[in-house]
């Protein structure tokens, strides 16, 4: 393995925080490089039919896949600044060497030097266990979205839904705008976890939302032919009569996890945080981990919207340029903190707000 | 929200996204005046604090009170809305509504938020859903508009009056 290729900033992951922190540091003169292990950059935009939520700062109104647009556009419009490598996977970080290693497809395999490096490799599915889960039809939610609203495939005829959070709810609503049935969506909780406008309209399409209630097991000959549901009491024990859900897809929207190898491998201070979903890493204001050379940004750093995870984007790619040397706008720091802090000052944002206090800390020793 | 969520059968179903009495976020308008008003009232169905402000942002006349903080609920100025439904087509959460009570003596125009296919067509005939989707009468399409021109119609139907409180979706029937 000889190849190696030289960067200013390495921005690992060209999701939604990628492609800010790209675009942010670009902007400010930096040489930037995007790894993407997808064969298209946008990450989880791409797949997003729904208008997003938020301020006009984070494109509200305006549907996912046209942010992704929109911030393609962007770092384009900044000439040859930024390299987008896309079917590239980072498969390590060797700090005594101080390189990357990727791999492009299965045939090519190189190593990356950066100067500085933004790891925004978002998140993972979870799924939680029951009887026959590996049978065909058993989905991630994300899976599903990538069939239906980047493929065009639907994944079948009726769904069970097993999450009301954001993402349950939101792809939900986009199985019925593809003519999917809904049988039922199941949420272990006595409330929806995502917004309860994003509940509404998926009601009033008459889509039943069942609280306190979670898939005991799944039944097919060769495929999913259906599912059991059953009631929880507030000690999560199963209560009451097994009901059988007749379906020929089961969706797990049960929520993600941070994706963090890289972190550990460079040996970040790291933290068990379940508000934020998973281990993550500490970070200063300006998102830089405990190791000097290594910032972090969007779901990686916590579970949370896209829309915070563009900001973070931003605060990273800024403070990543500033540490290259590179003049930057000095304001847009506290005008980034200033959006995210209304971006969490919610109900919603409670959860991320007592999470962020355990992971954020005032300063790195020099 | 004020969600106590295991208090009454009422507040189970508001904790899954059906909206049970006025709340703020979620306001009829004043009776007398809406009765009265040419082109009809906003109706918007946001009783949660969210970080979301197109329907203020967007709004022409500043009906939708300007938000302080961008996690507001929205609060209408009813001397200032002209039903001009721009914030139905721009809501992301599809929650705002239109709702003109001089359309008829028993009839009254809603105008919703519609994003599935088919479209309906001026003229057809529709299902008339309310917020759990049950179908809850027969109304007439009045008008079909994407006012933003981002796939998000914007649909007028025709519907009994006594319906306005619990209609809020309609079903296309073919």
């Amino acid at each position: 393995m000889k190849k190696m290729i030289d960067t200013d900033l390495l921005v690992i992951g060209g999701g939604a925080a990628g492609l800010c922190a790209a675009a942010e540091a670009a902007g400010a003169g930096a040489r930037v490089t995007v790894i993407e292990s997808d064969l298209h950059a946008g990450g989880q935009l791409v797949k997003q039919t729904h208008k997003f939520f938020g301020s006009k700062d984070e494109y509200a109104g305006t549907r996912g896949f046209k942010i992704a647009d929109i911030l393609l556009d962007e770092i384009n419009s900044l000439g040859d600044k930024v390299e987008i490598r896309t079917n590239t996977t980072v498969t390590g970080y060797y700090p005594e060497e101080g390189f990357f290693t990727a791999m492009k497809g299965e045939e090519e395999y190189y190593r990356i030097k950066a100067k500085k490096t933004v790891v925004a490799t978002g998140a993972q599915e979870r799924l939680i266990p029951f009887p026959n889960n590996d049978l065909p039809g058993v989905y991630g939610a994300g899976a599903v979205q990538t069939l239906m609203n980047v493929y065009g495939v639907v994944p079948g005829k009726k769904v069970l839904m097993v999450g009301a959070g954001n993402i349950g709810l939101i792809v939900s609503y986009q199985l019925r705008q593809a003519g999917v049935e809904i049988a039922a969506v199941v949420e272990a909780m006595p409330k929806v976890g995502g917004y309860w406008v994003h509940a509404a309209k998926i009601r009033r399409l008459g889509i039943p939302i069942l609280l306190r209630h979670t898939i005991v097991e799944a039944f097919g000959d060769k495929v999913i032919e259906g599912a059991v549901i059953q009631e929880l009491d507030d000690k999560f024990s199963l209560i009451g009569e097994p009901r059988t859900i007749e379906c020929d897809v089961i969706c797990m929207a049960v929520g993600l996890t941070p994706t963090t190898e890289l972190f550990w491998q460079a040996d970040a201070r790291m933290l068990y945080c379940p508000q934020l979903c998973g281990h993550v890493p500490y970070r200063d204001e300006t998102m830089r981990t405990s190791h000097p050379d290594i910032w972090v940004a969007g779901d990686a750093s916590g579970i949370e919207e896209a829309s915070a995870a563009m900001v973070e984007g931003r605060i990273a790619g800024h403070s990543a340029a500033k540490a290259l040397g590179l003049p930057v706008r000095e304001e847009s720091f506290k005008e980034y903190w200033t959006r995210l802090d209304h971006l969490r000052a919610g109900e919603v944002g409670e959860k991320i707000r007592g999470g962020i206090c355990q992971v954020l800390v005032d300063g790195w020793e020099a | 929200m004020g969600c106590t969520c295991n208090s009454s059968d009422k507040e189970k179903l508001f904790c899954s996204g059906v909206l049970v009495d006025n709340r703020p976020g979620a306001v009829l308008p004043p009776q007398d005046a809406w009765e009265k008003k040419k082109g009809g009232y906003v109706i918007i169905e946001c009783p949660q604090r969210i970080p979301c402000n197109p329907c203020a942002t967007s709004c022409p006349t500043g009906a939708v009170v300007p938000f302080v903080d961008i996690n507001d609920v929205p609060a209408i100025d009813y001397d200032k809305c002209t039903g001009c439904a721009l914030c139905v087509a721009k809501c992301p959460g599809l929650a705002c509504f239109v709702v003109d009570l001089t359309y008829g003596a028993d009839e009254a125009v809603i105008k919703l938020p519609y994003e599935l296919e088919p479209k309906p067509v001026k003229g057809a005939r529709v299902k008339c859903l309310n917020r759990v989707g049950d179908e809850v009468s027969d109304g007439e399409v009045f008008a079909v508009t994407e006012p933003l021109k981002d796939h998000t119609t914007v649909v007028s139907v025709v519907i009994p009056k006594k319906l306005v409180g619990e209609i809020r979706a309609i079903k296309v029937v073919c």
